[in-house]
C-alpha cells in the first residue's frame, strides 16, 4: 500500500471539513465543545489563578452595579424582590425572569465567531437558550450545557442577530456584528423617518424570549443613508466591555415553556402557513 | 520506545495548555492570532511513519478546537500540514545535506528551521483562517490575518525552541 497515506489523508481531512460544514453536528455535539469536564475543569482551574489580577477591577465593577440596582429598588414600590443569595425574582408585569450569577471561565474577541465558557451548567439551573448579560449590558446566548459548564455565543459571532430597539422612538432592528472590531456592532432596519441621533440608546426589544426587554446593547455612535435604501446604517457602541468580561447573570425566562408551547401550536398548524 | 512515547504526550499537553490558555487569551487584535501548537506535527521524528503524522495532527487539532469551539476547524488546516510535511523537508533541504531525524532549532541549521516553519506555519494559517471566514469577499483583510499571524507564530516558534525544545 504505496498510498495509504495519501487515503488517511483524504478520511481524516473529510472528517475535519464534515465537522466544520455541517453546522448541526456542532449544535448537537455534546462533548466536543468546551462545556465538556475536562476542558471546563483546565479553564476553571486558570481563570482561578489569573483573576486574582483583576480583582480590584471586578471589585469595583461589582460594587457599582450594587449601587445602581440599588437606587433602582429604592425607586420602584410594589415589585416584590426576592433574594436568596443565588436567585433574584423580578416578576414584571409581562413575564417573569429569574436571573443566575454565573462567571465567565473563557472568553475571546478577535475570532469571527466568539464563544465564551461559563462556570456553571445544568446542575445550577442553566439551560440552552438563555440569555446573558452583565450590569453594563447584553453578553450572548447559552448554546451548551453540561453538568457544571456552559458554552455560549457571544454578541461578538455572526452567526446570530439580536432583536434591538432605538429606545427613543421605540423602532425595532437587527443588531449584528461584523467580525471587525469588539466595540462596535451594526444595527439594520430602523427605517429612514426614525428620529436618530448619535449618543441615543439601543436596548433589547423583548421579542425575542431570550431577554426581557430593555437590556442596555449600546449607543448609536455613527449612521448614515445609504443611497436607495430604506433604512439607515447605524454603527452602534456596545456597551458591555467584551474584553474584560467575568462576572455575569444568566436569565431564565419561566413564561418561556408556554411560549414555545404557543408558538409551536402555529408553526404545527396548516391553516396558519 | 515508552521514554519517545512519554516524551511526545508531554510535548502534547504543553503545547495545548500553551495555545488555549496563554497564546488564545491574548486578544491583541483580530490581525494576530498566533497558533503553535502545530509544533508537535513539526517536531515529530522524520522517520515516524506518517499515519502516525497524520493521526496526531488530526488529535491535535480537534483537541484545540475544542477547548476554541470551532469544531473541525483547526483539525483540517493541521491534518493537511501532516500530510505535506515530507514534501516540504524534500523541498527546502539541500539534496546532500544531512537532515537529522529529529527536525528541531538545534539538530539542524537555524535557516533550515526557519523555512520550515515558515511554510508550515503558512499553509496552517492559510487554510484555517479562510475556511473560517468561508467567503473571499474579505479576501485580502483575511490574508493580511494570514501573514501577520504567521509572522507572529513563526517568531514564537523559533523562541520556544530556544527556551523548551531544546533537546
Amino acid at each position: 500500500m504505496k498510498n495509504y497515506a495519501f487515503v488517511l489523508f483524504l478520511l481524516l481531512e473529510g472528517a475535519a471539513l464534515a465537522l466544520v460544514f455541517n453546522h448541526n453536528s456542532y449544535q448537537k455535539s455534546k462533548y466536543l465543545n468546551s462545556s465538556n469536564r475536562i476542558t471546563g475543569n483546565i479553564y476553571q482551574t486558570y481563570n482561578s489563578v489569573v483573576d486574582y489580577f483583576h480583582l480590584n477591577r471586578i471589585n469595583k465593577e461589582l460594587s457599582e452595579e450594587n449601587a445602581w440596582l440599588r437606587s433602582r429598588v429604592e425607586n420602584i414600590t410594589g415589585i416584590p424582590v426576592v433574594n436568596d443569595s443565588l436567585v433574584v425574582t423580578l416578576e414584571s408585569a409581562d413575564s417573569t425572569y429569574s436571573f443566575i450569577s454565573a462567571k465567565i471561565i473563557n472568553n475571546s474577541v478577535n475570532k469571527p465567531f466568539n464563544y465564551f465558557t461559563l462556570n456553571k451548567g445544568r446542575n445550577n439551573g442553566i439551560k440552552p437558550d438563555q440569555g446573558v448579560v452583565t450590569g453594563k449590558g447584553i453578553v450572548g446566548v447559552v448554546t451548551h450545557v453540561s453538568d457544571s459548564y456552559a458554552v455560549g455565543l457571544s454578541v461578538l459571532n455572526s452567526r446570530w442577530s439580536i432583536s434591538a430597539m432605538h429606545k427613543k422612538s421605540g423602532n425595532y432592528g437587527s443588531l449584528i456584528w461584523r467580525g471587525n472590531d469588539y466595540r462596535t456592532a451594526d444595527l439594520t432596519e430602523i427605517p429612514l423617518h426614525v428620529d436618530i441621533s448619535p449618543g441615543d440608546s439601543i436596548i433589547t426589544s423583548g421579542y425575542s424570549s431570550v431577554f426581557p426587554e430593555g437590556v442596555m446593547i449600546g449607543t448609536i455612535q455613527d449612521f448614515s443613508r445609504p443611497d436607495g435604501e430604506n433604512y439607515f446604517n447605524i454603527s452602534v457602541q456596545l456597551s458591555t466591555d467584551f474584553k474584560a468580561l467575568s462576572y455575569v447573570e444568566v436569565i431564565e425566562n419561566q413564561d418561556k415553556p408556554e411560549i414555545k408551547e404557543l408558538e409551536n401550536i402555529i408553526r404545527d398548524d396548516p391553516m396558519a402557513n | 520506545m515508552i521514554r519517545w512515547l512519554i516524551k511526545y504526550v508531554v510535548i502534547f499537553v504543553v503545547l495545548v495548555l500553551i495555545q488555549v490558555l496563554f497564546l488564545n487569551q491574548m486578544q491583541i487584535s483580530g490581525y494576530l492570532n498566533p497558533y503553535i501548537y502545530i509544533l508537535f506535527v513539526m517536531l515529530l521524528p522524520l522517520s515516524a511513519p506518517r499515519y502516525i503524522v497524520l493521526l496526531s495532527g488530526f488529535l491535535i487539532g480537534l483537541t484545540v478546537d475544542i477547548f476554541s469551539n470551532s469544531l473541525g476547524l483547526h483539525a483540517a488546516a493541521t491534518v493537511f500540514i501532516a500530510y505535506i510535511r515530507p514534501f516540504v523537508i524534500r523541498s527546502i533541504s539541500d539534496r546532500e545535506e544531512e537532515i537529522n531525524d529529529y527536525p528541531g532549532l538545534k539538530q539542524n541549521k537555524f535557516s533550515w528551521f526557519l523555512y520550515y516553519s515558515a511554510v508550515m506555519v503558512f499553509f496552517h494559517h492559510f487554510i484555517l483562517f479562510y475556511l473560517e471566514i468561508f467567503s473571499f469577499t474579505q479576501f485580502f483583510s483575511t490574508l493580511l490575518r494570514v501573514v501577520l499571524s504567521s509572522l507572529l507564530s513563526v517568531f514564537v516558534i523559533v523562541l520556544s525552541q530556544f527556551l523548551i525544545f531544546r533537546e
